[in-house]
Protein backbone atom coordinates (compact mmCIF):
# COMPACT_ATOMS: atom_id res chain seq x y z
CA UNK A 1 0.00 0.00 0.00
CA UNK A 2 0.83 3.49 -0.53
CA UNK A 3 2.81 5.02 2.72
CA UNK A 4 2.16 8.70 3.44
CA UNK A 5 4.81 8.93 6.40
CA UNK A 6 8.46 8.47 6.05
CA UNK A 7 9.64 5.62 7.57
CA UNK A 8 11.25 5.65 10.87
CA UNK A 9 14.97 7.54 11.10
CA UNK A 10 14.26 8.83 7.37
CA UNK A 11 13.89 12.53 8.94
CA UNK A 12 16.63 14.65 8.80
CA UNK A 13 17.39 16.80 11.28
CA UNK A 14 19.11 19.99 12.49
CA UNK A 15 23.28 19.11 13.32
CA UNK A 16 25.92 20.21 15.11
CA UNK A 17 27.05 23.55 14.17
CA UNK A 18 30.74 23.97 13.55
CA UNK A 19 31.61 27.52 13.98
CA UNK A 20 33.97 29.71 11.66
CA UNK A 21 37.89 29.48 12.84
CA UNK A 22 38.90 33.08 14.94
CA UNK A 23 39.79 35.67 12.64
CA UNK A 24 38.79 34.85 9.33
CA UNK A 25 37.82 37.74 6.75
CA UNK A 26 35.94 35.56 3.89
CA UNK A 27 33.88 32.86 5.28
CA UNK A 28 31.27 30.24 3.85
CA UNK A 29 29.29 28.00 5.57
CA UNK A 30 29.01 24.22 4.28
CA UNK A 31 25.57 21.80 5.46
CA UNK A 32 26.76 18.49 5.27
CA UNK A 33 24.15 15.33 5.34
CA UNK A 34 25.73 13.21 8.45
CA UNK A 35 24.10 9.80 9.23
CA UNK A 36 25.83 6.61 10.12
CA UNK A 37 25.01 3.25 10.31
CA UNK A 38 26.38 2.67 14.27
CA UNK A 39 23.97 4.03 15.98
CA UNK A 40 20.15 4.95 16.02
CA UNK A 41 19.93 8.32 15.58
CA UNK A 42 17.92 10.06 12.30
CA UNK A 43 20.40 12.13 9.48
CA UNK A 44 21.47 15.47 10.38
CA UNK A 45 22.55 18.08 8.56
CA UNK A 46 26.09 19.67 10.30
CA UNK A 47 26.86 23.14 9.62
CA UNK A 48 30.78 23.95 8.91
CA UNK A 49 32.11 27.23 8.45
CA UNK A 50 35.31 27.55 6.94
CA UNK A 51 38.09 30.17 6.19
CA UNK A 52 37.74 30.72 2.27
CA UNK A 53 41.22 32.04 2.47
CA UNK A 54 42.71 29.08 4.17
CA UNK A 55 40.98 27.06 1.50
CA UNK A 56 41.60 25.47 -2.15
CA UNK A 57 39.12 26.55 -4.58
CA UNK A 58 37.04 23.66 -5.45
CA UNK A 59 33.90 21.76 -2.82
CA UNK A 60 36.48 18.72 -2.31
CA UNK A 61 39.19 21.39 -0.55
CA UNK A 62 36.67 22.26 1.76
CA UNK A 63 35.30 18.69 2.56
CA UNK A 64 38.75 17.60 2.90
CA UNK A 65 39.41 20.94 5.16
CA UNK A 66 36.31 20.35 7.55
CA UNK A 67 37.20 16.71 7.77
CA UNK A 68 40.96 17.75 8.19
CA UNK A 69 40.79 20.49 10.84
CA UNK A 70 37.28 20.26 12.07
CA UNK A 71 35.55 16.94 12.29
CA UNK A 72 37.43 13.79 11.37
CA UNK A 73 34.42 11.73 11.41
CA UNK A 74 32.98 13.42 7.96
CA UNK A 75 32.93 10.31 5.57
CA UNK A 76 33.21 10.87 1.65
CA UNK A 77 34.84 9.33 -1.28
CA UNK A 78 37.49 10.92 -2.85
CA UNK A 79 40.75 9.96 -5.18
CA UNK A 80 41.81 12.09 -8.22
CA UNK A 81 40.82 15.14 -6.99
CA UNK A 82 40.86 16.39 -10.88
CA UNK A 83 37.83 15.19 -12.33
CA UNK A 84 39.05 12.04 -13.78
CA UNK A 85 38.14 9.17 -10.86
CA UNK A 86 35.06 9.97 -10.32
CA UNK A 87 34.78 9.05 -6.55
CA UNK A 88 33.70 12.13 -5.17
CA UNK A 89 30.10 12.17 -6.63
CA UNK A 90 27.63 14.40 -4.28
CA UNK A 91 24.43 16.29 -4.72
CA UNK A 92 25.99 20.01 -4.32
CA UNK A 93 23.73 23.04 -3.91
CA UNK A 94 20.84 20.70 -5.73
CA UNK A 95 23.28 19.14 -8.57
CA UNK A 96 24.77 16.35 -8.54
CA UNK A 97 28.72 16.60 -9.56
CA UNK A 98 32.12 15.58 -8.69
CA UNK A 99 32.93 18.23 -5.62
CA UNK A 100 36.50 18.38 -7.02
CA UNK A 101 35.12 20.07 -10.13
CA UNK A 102 32.58 22.16 -8.52
CA UNK A 103 34.42 25.54 -8.01
CA UNK A 104 32.85 26.95 -4.09
CA UNK A 105 32.10 30.28 -5.52
CA UNK A 106 29.96 29.39 -7.97
CA UNK A 107 27.62 28.44 -5.09
CA UNK A 108 25.78 31.66 -3.78
CA UNK A 109 25.07 31.90 -0.15
CA UNK A 110 25.68 28.73 2.02
CA UNK A 111 26.65 25.41 0.68
CA UNK A 112 24.75 22.21 0.93
CA UNK A 113 26.13 18.80 0.44
CA UNK A 114 23.85 15.51 0.67
CA UNK A 115 24.65 12.22 -1.13
CA UNK A 116 23.51 11.11 -4.59
CA UNK A 117 19.52 11.21 -4.59
CA UNK A 118 17.63 7.71 -3.82
CA UNK A 119 20.30 5.70 -3.48
CA UNK A 120 21.11 3.37 -0.22
CA UNK A 121 23.46 5.42 2.03
CA UNK A 122 26.55 3.45 3.83
CA UNK A 123 27.72 6.57 5.64
CA UNK A 124 27.07 10.07 5.32
CA UNK A 125 27.84 10.86 1.78
CA UNK A 126 29.10 7.98 0.72
CA UNK A 127 26.09 6.32 -1.49
CA UNK A 128 25.97 2.38 -1.87
CA UNK A 129 26.59 1.60 -5.99
CA UNK A 130 26.80 -2.27 -5.95
CA UNK A 131 23.56 -2.20 -7.89
CA UNK A 132 24.73 0.58 -10.65
CA UNK A 133 28.05 -1.09 -10.65
CA UNK A 134 26.06 -4.73 -11.22
CA UNK A 135 23.91 -3.07 -14.26
CA UNK A 136 27.12 -1.75 -15.62
CA UNK A 137 28.64 -5.35 -15.63
CA UNK A 138 25.47 -6.95 -16.70
CA UNK A 139 26.04 -4.96 -20.65
CA UNK A 140 29.22 -6.90 -20.60
CA UNK A 141 31.35 -3.21 -21.07
CA UNK A 142 34.31 -5.15 -22.88
CA UNK A 143 35.41 -5.91 -26.57
CA UNK A 144 33.39 -8.97 -27.83
CA UNK A 145 34.62 -10.54 -30.89
CA UNK A 146 34.34 -14.05 -32.74
CA UNK A 147 37.76 -12.97 -35.20
CA UNK A 148 40.70 -14.07 -33.32
CA UNK A 149 43.09 -10.86 -33.05
CA UNK A 150 45.49 -9.98 -35.81
CA UNK A 151 49.35 -10.99 -35.57
CA UNK A 152 50.37 -8.00 -34.51
CA UNK A 153 47.62 -8.21 -31.79
CA UNK A 154 46.23 -5.10 -32.15
CA UNK A 155 42.83 -4.40 -34.28
CA UNK A 156 42.43 -1.65 -36.40
CA UNK A 157 40.20 1.05 -36.54
CA UNK A 158 40.05 4.41 -38.88
CA UNK A 159 40.38 7.90 -37.16
CA UNK A 160 36.39 8.32 -38.23
CA UNK A 161 35.72 5.04 -36.60
CA UNK A 162 37.45 6.07 -33.61
CA UNK A 163 36.10 9.50 -33.23
CA UNK A 164 32.55 7.92 -32.74
CA UNK A 165 33.66 7.18 -28.95
CA UNK A 166 34.33 10.47 -28.56
CA UNK A 167 31.87 11.80 -25.87
CA UNK A 168 31.75 7.81 -24.61
CA UNK A 169 34.91 7.29 -23.62
CA UNK A 170 35.47 9.99 -21.29
CA UNK A 171 32.85 9.30 -18.79
CA UNK A 172 34.26 7.94 -15.19
CA UNK A 173 31.43 6.27 -14.15
CA UNK A 174 30.49 8.47 -11.25
CA UNK A 175 26.78 8.18 -11.36
CA UNK A 176 25.77 11.94 -11.35
CA UNK A 177 23.80 11.22 -14.66
CA UNK A 178 21.70 7.68 -13.13
CA UNK A 179 21.09 9.27 -9.85
CA UNK A 180 19.63 12.65 -11.35
CA UNK A 181 17.08 10.33 -13.20
CA UNK A 182 13.61 10.19 -12.23
CA UNK A 183 13.43 7.25 -14.04
CA UNK A 184 15.79 5.59 -12.04
CA UNK A 185 14.38 6.91 -9.46
CA UNK A 186 11.33 4.96 -9.83
CA UNK A 187 12.62 1.66 -11.80
CA UNK A 188 16.41 1.40 -10.89
CA UNK A 189 15.59 -2.08 -10.10
CA UNK A 190 15.17 -2.97 -13.96
CA UNK A 191 15.85 0.36 -15.87
CA UNK A 192 19.61 0.64 -16.17
CA UNK A 193 20.01 4.53 -16.04
CA UNK A 194 22.02 6.86 -18.36
CA UNK A 195 25.34 6.17 -17.21
CA UNK A 196 25.07 2.21 -18.11
CA UNK A 197 23.12 2.85 -21.20
CA UNK A 198 25.99 5.57 -22.46
CA UNK A 199 28.44 2.95 -21.40
CA UNK A 200 25.89 0.42 -23.49
CA UNK A 201 26.03 2.04 -26.51
CA UNK A 202 30.01 2.69 -26.24
CA UNK A 203 30.43 -0.75 -27.41
CA UNK A 204 27.40 -0.74 -30.13
CA UNK A 205 29.38 2.17 -31.38
CA UNK A 206 32.62 0.66 -31.56
CA UNK A 207 33.56 -0.61 -34.86
CA UNK A 208 36.01 -3.63 -33.75
CA UNK A 209 32.89 -5.09 -31.47
CA UNK A 210 30.93 -7.60 -33.28
CA UNK A 211 28.35 -8.87 -30.82
CA UNK A 212 26.11 -5.37 -31.83
CA UNK A 213 23.19 -7.75 -32.11
CA UNK A 214 23.33 -9.48 -29.12
CA UNK A 215 24.20 -6.23 -27.29
CA UNK A 216 20.75 -4.48 -29.05
CA UNK A 217 18.89 -7.76 -27.83
CA UNK A 218 19.78 -7.35 -24.45
CA UNK A 219 18.84 -3.84 -24.24
CA UNK A 220 15.55 -4.13 -25.94
CA UNK A 221 12.90 -3.85 -22.81
CA UNK A 222 10.32 -1.66 -21.96
CA UNK A 223 12.74 -1.36 -18.47
CA UNK A 224 15.85 -1.77 -19.24
CA UNK A 225 15.83 0.88 -22.33
CA UNK A 226 12.56 2.34 -22.73
CA UNK A 227 12.88 3.72 -19.03
CA UNK A 228 14.20 6.74 -20.41
CA UNK A 229 11.45 9.40 -21.52
CA UNK A 230 13.76 11.67 -22.29
CA UNK A 231 13.87 13.98 -19.27
CA UNK A 232 17.65 15.29 -19.92
CA UNK A 233 18.22 15.54 -16.19
CA UNK A 234 21.36 13.44 -17.11
CA UNK A 235 22.99 15.78 -19.47
CA UNK A 236 22.03 18.89 -17.84
CA UNK A 237 24.07 17.00 -14.78
CA UNK A 238 26.74 15.73 -16.20
CA UNK A 239 29.88 17.06 -14.73
CA UNK A 240 32.13 15.86 -17.55
CA UNK A 241 29.85 18.11 -20.08
CA UNK A 242 28.45 14.58 -22.31
CA UNK A 243 25.35 13.55 -23.29
CA UNK A 244 23.84 10.43 -22.27
CA UNK A 245 20.84 11.27 -23.26
CA UNK A 246 21.73 11.48 -26.90
CA UNK A 247 23.15 8.01 -26.60
CA UNK A 248 19.87 6.59 -25.74
CA UNK A 249 18.84 8.05 -28.13
CA UNK A 250 21.18 6.68 -30.77
CA UNK A 251 20.52 2.69 -29.16
CA UNK A 252 16.20 3.83 -29.79
CA UNK A 253 17.14 4.39 -33.47
CA UNK A 254 19.35 1.65 -33.70
CA UNK A 255 16.72 -0.73 -32.61
CA UNK A 256 14.14 0.65 -34.55
CA UNK A 257 16.54 0.22 -37.98
CA UNK A 258 16.49 -3.41 -37.10
CA UNK A 259 13.15 -3.64 -36.31
CA UNK B 1 4.48 -2.55 10.96
CA UNK B 2 7.61 -2.88 9.08
CA UNK B 3 7.75 -6.31 6.80
CA UNK B 4 10.35 -8.32 8.76
CA UNK B 5 12.39 -10.32 5.69
CA UNK B 6 15.34 -11.88 5.66
CA UNK B 7 17.98 -10.06 3.27
CA UNK B 8 18.93 -11.66 0.10
CA UNK B 9 22.00 -13.29 -0.50
CA UNK B 10 21.56 -13.39 -4.78
CA UNK B 11 24.62 -11.43 -5.83
CA UNK B 12 23.87 -8.29 -7.15
CA UNK B 13 24.88 -9.10 -10.99
CA UNK B 14 21.97 -11.84 -10.44
CA UNK B 15 19.58 -8.98 -9.47
CA UNK B 16 20.86 -6.66 -12.07
CA UNK B 17 19.92 -9.08 -14.98
CA UNK B 18 17.25 -10.43 -13.22
CA UNK B 19 14.69 -12.46 -15.71
CA UNK B 20 16.48 -10.94 -18.73
CA UNK B 21 15.56 -8.81 -21.71
CA UNK B 22 11.78 -9.07 -22.57
CA UNK B 23 13.05 -8.59 -26.36
CA UNK B 24 9.91 -6.15 -27.08
CA UNK B 25 9.70 -2.42 -26.75
CA UNK B 26 10.70 -1.37 -30.01
CA UNK B 27 7.22 -1.74 -31.41
CA UNK B 28 5.24 0.21 -28.26
CA UNK B 29 8.19 2.72 -28.91
CA UNK B 30 7.46 3.31 -32.65
CA UNK B 31 3.84 2.96 -32.61
CA UNK B 32 3.35 5.45 -29.67
CA UNK B 33 5.22 8.21 -32.46
CA UNK B 34 3.46 6.93 -35.62
CA UNK B 35 0.09 7.57 -33.44
CA UNK B 36 1.22 11.18 -32.40
CA UNK B 37 1.90 12.15 -35.87
CA UNK B 38 -1.44 10.23 -37.50
CA UNK B 39 -3.54 12.43 -34.56
CA UNK B 40 -1.94 16.12 -35.89
CA UNK B 41 -3.83 16.52 -39.07
CA UNK B 42 -6.62 14.41 -37.95
CA UNK B 43 -7.30 16.53 -34.74
CA UNK B 44 -6.55 19.71 -36.91
CA UNK B 45 -9.31 18.85 -38.68
CA UNK B 46 -11.95 17.43 -36.59
CA UNK B 47 -11.28 20.41 -34.62
CA UNK B 48 -11.59 23.38 -37.05
CA UNK B 49 -14.38 21.64 -38.28
CA UNK B 50 -16.25 21.30 -35.15
CA UNK B 51 -15.80 25.11 -34.27
CA UNK B 52 -17.23 25.74 -37.72
CA UNK B 53 -20.01 23.61 -36.44
CA UNK B 54 -20.54 25.17 -33.56
CA UNK B 55 -23.18 27.04 -34.77
CA UNK B 56 -24.71 24.66 -37.02
CA UNK B 57 -28.58 22.72 -36.59
CA UNK B 58 -28.74 19.43 -35.89
CA UNK B 59 -29.32 18.39 -39.86
CA UNK B 60 -26.04 20.15 -40.73
CA UNK B 61 -23.86 18.42 -38.28
CA UNK B 62 -25.64 15.05 -39.06
CA UNK B 63 -24.98 15.72 -42.53
CA UNK B 64 -21.44 16.49 -41.83
CA UNK B 65 -20.52 13.46 -40.11
CA UNK B 66 -22.50 11.09 -42.41
CA UNK B 67 -20.01 12.45 -45.69
CA UNK B 68 -17.56 9.28 -46.32
CA UNK B 69 -14.50 11.26 -45.84
CA UNK B 70 -15.70 12.81 -42.27
CA UNK B 71 -16.51 9.97 -40.88
CA UNK B 72 -13.66 8.17 -41.86
CA UNK B 73 -11.85 10.94 -40.71
CA UNK B 74 -13.64 10.50 -37.20
CA UNK B 75 -13.28 7.03 -37.10
CA UNK B 76 -9.43 6.87 -37.69
CA UNK B 77 -9.12 9.70 -35.11
CA UNK B 78 -10.80 7.90 -32.37
CA UNK B 79 -9.00 4.76 -33.39
CA UNK B 80 -5.85 5.95 -33.83
CA UNK B 81 -6.54 8.69 -30.44
CA UNK B 82 -7.83 5.68 -28.21
CA UNK B 83 -5.10 3.54 -29.30
CA UNK B 84 -2.41 6.43 -28.37
CA UNK B 85 -3.54 7.00 -25.05
CA UNK B 86 -3.79 3.07 -24.37
CA UNK B 87 0.20 2.88 -25.12
CA UNK B 88 0.82 6.03 -23.20
CA UNK B 89 -1.03 5.01 -20.07
CA UNK B 90 1.05 1.92 -20.39
CA UNK B 91 3.81 3.71 -19.93
CA UNK B 92 2.79 5.57 -17.22
CA UNK B 93 1.15 2.57 -15.35
CA UNK B 94 4.92 1.02 -15.98
CA UNK B 95 6.57 3.83 -14.12
CA UNK B 96 4.30 4.00 -11.03
CA UNK B 97 2.96 1.52 -10.03
CA UNK B 98 5.91 -0.97 -8.60
CA UNK B 99 3.74 -3.81 -7.38
CA UNK B 100 4.06 -6.52 -9.79
CA UNK B 101 0.34 -8.05 -9.08
CA UNK B 102 -1.10 -4.85 -9.55
CA UNK B 103 0.78 -3.62 -12.38
CA UNK B 104 -0.67 -6.09 -14.70
CA UNK B 105 -3.75 -6.49 -13.11
CA UNK B 106 -3.44 -2.14 -14.13
CA UNK B 107 -2.83 -2.78 -17.62
CA UNK B 108 -5.33 -5.57 -18.48
CA UNK B 109 -7.88 -3.08 -16.86
CA UNK B 110 -6.52 0.00 -18.29
CA UNK B 111 -6.41 -1.84 -22.25
CA UNK B 112 -9.83 -3.33 -21.49
CA UNK B 113 -11.56 0.25 -20.69
CA UNK B 114 -9.89 1.83 -24.07
CA UNK B 115 -10.60 -0.72 -26.24
CA UNK B 116 -14.42 -0.44 -24.46
CA UNK B 117 -14.12 3.35 -25.31
CA UNK B 118 -12.98 2.70 -28.77
CA UNK B 119 -15.63 0.38 -29.70
CA UNK B 120 -18.51 2.82 -28.56
CA UNK B 121 -17.42 5.72 -29.94
CA UNK B 122 -17.00 4.38 -33.28
CA UNK B 123 -20.16 2.41 -33.09
CA UNK B 124 -22.22 5.87 -32.53
CA UNK B 125 -20.50 7.55 -35.57
CA UNK B 126 -21.59 4.53 -37.48
CA UNK B 127 -25.29 4.88 -36.07
CA UNK B 128 -25.08 8.23 -37.35
CA UNK B 129 -23.48 7.46 -40.49
CA UNK B 130 -25.67 4.62 -41.52
CA UNK B 131 -28.81 6.00 -40.19
CA UNK B 132 -30.22 6.81 -43.69
CA UNK B 133 -32.77 9.93 -44.75
CA UNK B 134 -33.46 10.50 -40.62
Amino acid sequence: MAEFTLPQHSKVKKGKIHPSPEGAERTKTFHVYRWSPDDEDNPRMDSYTIDLDECGPMVLDALIKIKGEQDQTVTFRRSCREGICGSCSMNIDGTNTLACLKPIDEVKGDVTVTPLPHMPVIKDLVPDLSHAYAQLQSIEPWLKTDTPAPENGERLQSPKEREELDGMWECVLCFSCTTACPSYWWNGDKYLGPAVLLQAYRWIADSRDESTGERLDALEDPFRLYRCHTIMNCTKTCPKGLNPGKAIAKIKKLQLERH
Amino acid sequence: MSKISSPSLRSPLGRAKGLGSSRSGVSHWWLQRLTAMGMIPLVLYCLISFIMLADADLNTARAWIQHPFNSVAMILLLAVGFYHASLGLQVVIEDYISTKTRRILTLAFTKMVMTAFAVMSIYSILLITLANGV
